[in-house]
């Protein structure tokens, strides 16, 4: 039952990276992408009908991992006080800058709001990041069951460990450049003329550096938490996330160079979710590893709920689940196509 | 620590009050939107989609904040509350959860088909639109308050081995009767928010002599379901959430109303000023007997007095609870009052010509949000000492390892946002009030 629930949380987690990934790609790209007002509005008409829901996987993600894991929760969320609210402020500063932004029709506020979306856009996805850094290096739990971690102390990694470090750090650039190539190729799928091909530029100039930084923090994880790679070969799912990885790599590849760029759009989804499928397949069953002493890390068996809570918990995700997923189809299939810059008025 | 307590209620207590100024009128201009759509789709009349269409754009508006306002409080269960969060989470993870998965998703897909998709969608589907939009914000509100309910009455619930709280059985949690009384009480104050938005904008552009065909319209729709939302907040749902309270809350009810001594004939205490220091209500004006038959419907039934708790199960903060239900009763009864005097004056044909009156309607708007809040006050300060009442005090579930610094620091922070949030708002909905609604 807790694997389970591991694994569905990981799997939201995962839609949620996917999802919200490109709407935080193209708040990313769209100063340097869309320069005139009118290719702008296509970008936000682009994400504009999708964020909100996007955003929701997040809290959704959230909402399973409390009624599953609610010490890991209090733990997690309680350790990391200032960086959480650095992470709601900016969540905050984005929705508003998207959402107010077409009810003024003046370019100096709307050149604002579009600097604080992209400002926002660009600062989330590094925090993210840095967020699955340290869930995988490990914070100082001790046997309360609760701990208290600074913003950053000599970014070595090692005792006494900050938020931020050298590999934190790396990992919040790896999925910066991950979500904005992300971003770029959803954004050259459902654009034309010269926004699309600014995005297809940006596409293949990211999608190698992308390759290189996950190179790169798979070597850093190993030399951060080696215990990580301990379970490879007992795991196979983390084989099949891994293939997942290359997988999508390579369609990100096939699809850039064949100008198929849904096909390579999904490649990326499928590069994110092989990425974290194989992460927490090797770390299961621990969900936030300890520094400090390898028994008070937080695993799913020890911070999960009572098993009539999770049993009912189950009854009622799986008949959520293909609704939203319902919804999201529906979403996708109402704004098919490329996108057309909406009239004034007409929205965002 | 007891300053650490101060500073975690104080932040929950701001954010969420904050936050909840906008899901009120959001829940509220729900049903007006919907009973609009509905009144222009069955009667073919054009000027009902004109009047819904300004309505979604300020319903639009004021969904985008509650959403962002929203999203800190989920997090501040974690950040500023771990140990109830740890201790609780296995039973109102359900809800918190559930709220994600049924409402969030629902609303947030349709949201945008609502505001943007009218002529897309044309007047049937759009229609539909308003409706599964009114379902997700009324089905939220039902998740919010289902876990409110259970740190108010815990039920469903057992202790497990390592003393934590653990879902025992779902649908006596979910369906916990004093989330059902709660709820209807809390969601007519939500309509009575957005009635008196709709009758004050109403009474704005008749005062101003603009859009006088729509001010008309929005004035007949804001002062009939005013009425009607005022009246049923205080009967039978507001009178229902009182019974409760006096059987299962019995120190609160005695806080409530500044009542020290038991016995019956209990006497209702209009105004008054409590003295904890003296045990006393200073200078009360009181109804003889109205709080015993009230409370148990009959005036014989003894009322117990704080006298007869031990102090450290009185609600603290005692006064601030007892003045927010008497603003929150005090107010309710002037909505009943105005909504009453202008729906005479609408059947005679005259309010758009008695001026006091429109101004009273257009200045009133923000009261029904100080009633919401002074009702929330009730209702939190009330539960004090208690987190989950009877069960876990609130100083228990703190995130005691956070230093207090960085609750001054975050709660400033909220303090700073939040104010340009808040002007923000007002700037843009004055704008479209002051554009006023578009024909098509």
């Amino acid at each position: 039952m807790e694997m389970l629930w591991f694994w569905l949380v990981s799997v939201m987690v995962a839609i949620y990276a996917v999802m919200d990934g490109f709407d935080f790609g193209a708040g990313v790209l769209h100063l340097w992408v869309a320069r005139t007002e009118a290719e702008r509005r296509e970008v936000l008409a682009a994400i504009g009908p999708l964020w909100d829901g996007n955003e929701v996987w997040l809290l959704a993600a959230g909402g399973a991992m409390f009624l599953a894991f609610p010490r890991l929760l209090a733990a997690g969320f309680s350790g990391f006080y200032l960086a959480m609210f650095m992470v709601v402020w900016t969540l905050i500063l984005r929705g508003i800058a998207i959402e107010f932004r077409s009810h003024v029709r003046d370019t100096m506020w709307r050149a604002f709001w579009d600097v604080v979306f992209a400002g926002a856009s660009v600062l989330l996805p590094i925090l993210l990041g840095a967020a699955l850094g340290n869930v995988v290096r490990g914070v100082p739990l001790d046997a309360s069951g609760y701990f208290q971690i600074p913003l950053f102390t000599d970014f070595s990694a090692g005792n006494p460990v900050g938020i931020l470090d050298w590999y934190t750090v790396l990992m919040g650039v790896l999925v910066l450049a991950t979500l904005t190539a992300h971003g770029a190729l959803f954004l050259a799928w459902k654009t034309e003329g010269v926004l699309h091909l600014r995005c297809r530029h940006a596409a293949v100039a990211l999608w190698p550096a992308v390759a290189v930084l996950a190179l790169a923090a798979t070597w850093a994880t190993a030399a951060v938490n080696p215990a990580v790679y301990r379970n490879l070969p007992h795991a196979p799912l983390a084989w099949v996330g891994m293939a997942l990885f290359l997988g999508g790599l390579a369609a990100v590849a096939a699809g850039l160079k064949g100008e198929r760029y849904l096909m390579a759009f999904l490649g990326s989804g499928g590069f994110i979710i092989g990425i974290l499928a194989a992460t927490a397949a090797c770390v299961w069953p621990v969900m936030l590893p300890s520094t400090l002493d390898p028994a008070a890390s937080l695993t799913a068996h020890n911070a999960s709920a009572a098993a009539g809570g999770l049993r009912a918990g189950m009854v009622w995700w799986f008949i959520g689940f293909p609704i939203a997923l319902a919804y999201f189809s529906g979403l996708f299939w109402i704004h098919r196509g490329k996108v057309r810059g909406p009239e004034e008025g007409g929205g965002y | 620590m007891g300053d650490l307590l101060f500073w975690h209620r104080l932040q929950f207590g701001f954010t969420s009050t904050f936050h909840y100024i906008f899901p009120q009128l959001t829940m509220g201009l729900a049903l007006v939107i919907v009973v609009l759509k509905g009144l222009a789709l069955a009667r073919g009349d054009e000027r009902y989609a004109t009047a819904a269409r300004f309505w979604i754009r300020i319903f639009g508006l004021s969904f985008a904040v509650g959403v962002v306002t929203g999203i800190p409080l989920e997090f501040q269960f974690g950040t500023n509350w771990a140990r109830f969060s740890s201790h609780a989470g296995g039973v109102i993870g359900q809800t918190l959860g559930m709220e994600g998965m049924f409402a969030f998703f629902l609303e947030s897909t349709f949201l945008g088909l609502l505001v943007w998709g009218e002529r897309r969608l044309g007047p049937r589907r759009h229609f539909l639109a308003a409706l599964a939009l009114f379902l997700g914000s009324w089905l939220s509100g039902y998740f919010i308050i289902a876990t409110n309910a259970f740190m108010q009455h815990p039920v469903g619930y057992l202790v497990a081995v390592d003393g934590s709280l653990q879902l025992a059985d779902f649908w006596v949690f979910l369906l916990n009767p004093w989330a059902l009384v709660q709820y209807l009480h809390n969601m007519m104050g939500a309509v009575v928010t957005g009635a008196f938005a709709v009758a004050a904008v109403g009474a704005f552009w008749t005062l101003r002599g603009s859009h006088l065909e729509q001010a008309a319209l929005n004035l007949k729709t804001g002062v009939t379901i005013g009425l009607l939302a005022s009246l049923l907040v205080a009967f039978p749902t507001g009178d229902q959430m009182g019974k409760r309270v006096a059987r299962h809350q019995q120190p609160t009810l005695a806080a409530m109303e500044g009542r020290w001594n038991s016995g019956p004939y209990a006497e209702l205490n209009l105004i008054g000023q409590p003295n904890v220091e003296g045990r006393k209500l200073d200078n009360p004006v009181r109804l003889p007997g109205l709080l015993s038959f009230i409370a148990y419907g009959s005036f014989s039934s003894n009322v117990r007095g704080l006298g007869e708790f031990p102090r450290d199960q009185w609600p603290t903060n005692l006064e601030f609870l007892y003045y927010g239900f008497h603003i929150m009763v005090g107010l309710g009864t002037l909505f009943i009052a105005l909504m009453g005097l202008s729906a005479l004056f609408l059947a005679w044909g005259r309010l758009e010509r008695t001026r006091p009156l429109l101004w009273a309607l257009m200045l009133a708007f923000p009261f029904p949000f100080i009633a919401n809040s002074a009702g929330w006050v009730v209702a939190e300060f009330g539960r004090q000492p208690w987190l989950v009442y009877g069960l876990m005090r609130t100083a228990e579930g703190t995130s005691h390892l956070v230093h207090p610094g960085q609750t001054v620091f975050t709660s400033l922070g909220f303090a700073g946002l939040y104010f340009v949030l808040g002007l923000l708002f007002l700037f843009l909905v004055s704008r479209e009030i002051e554009h006023g609604p578009v024909a098509h």
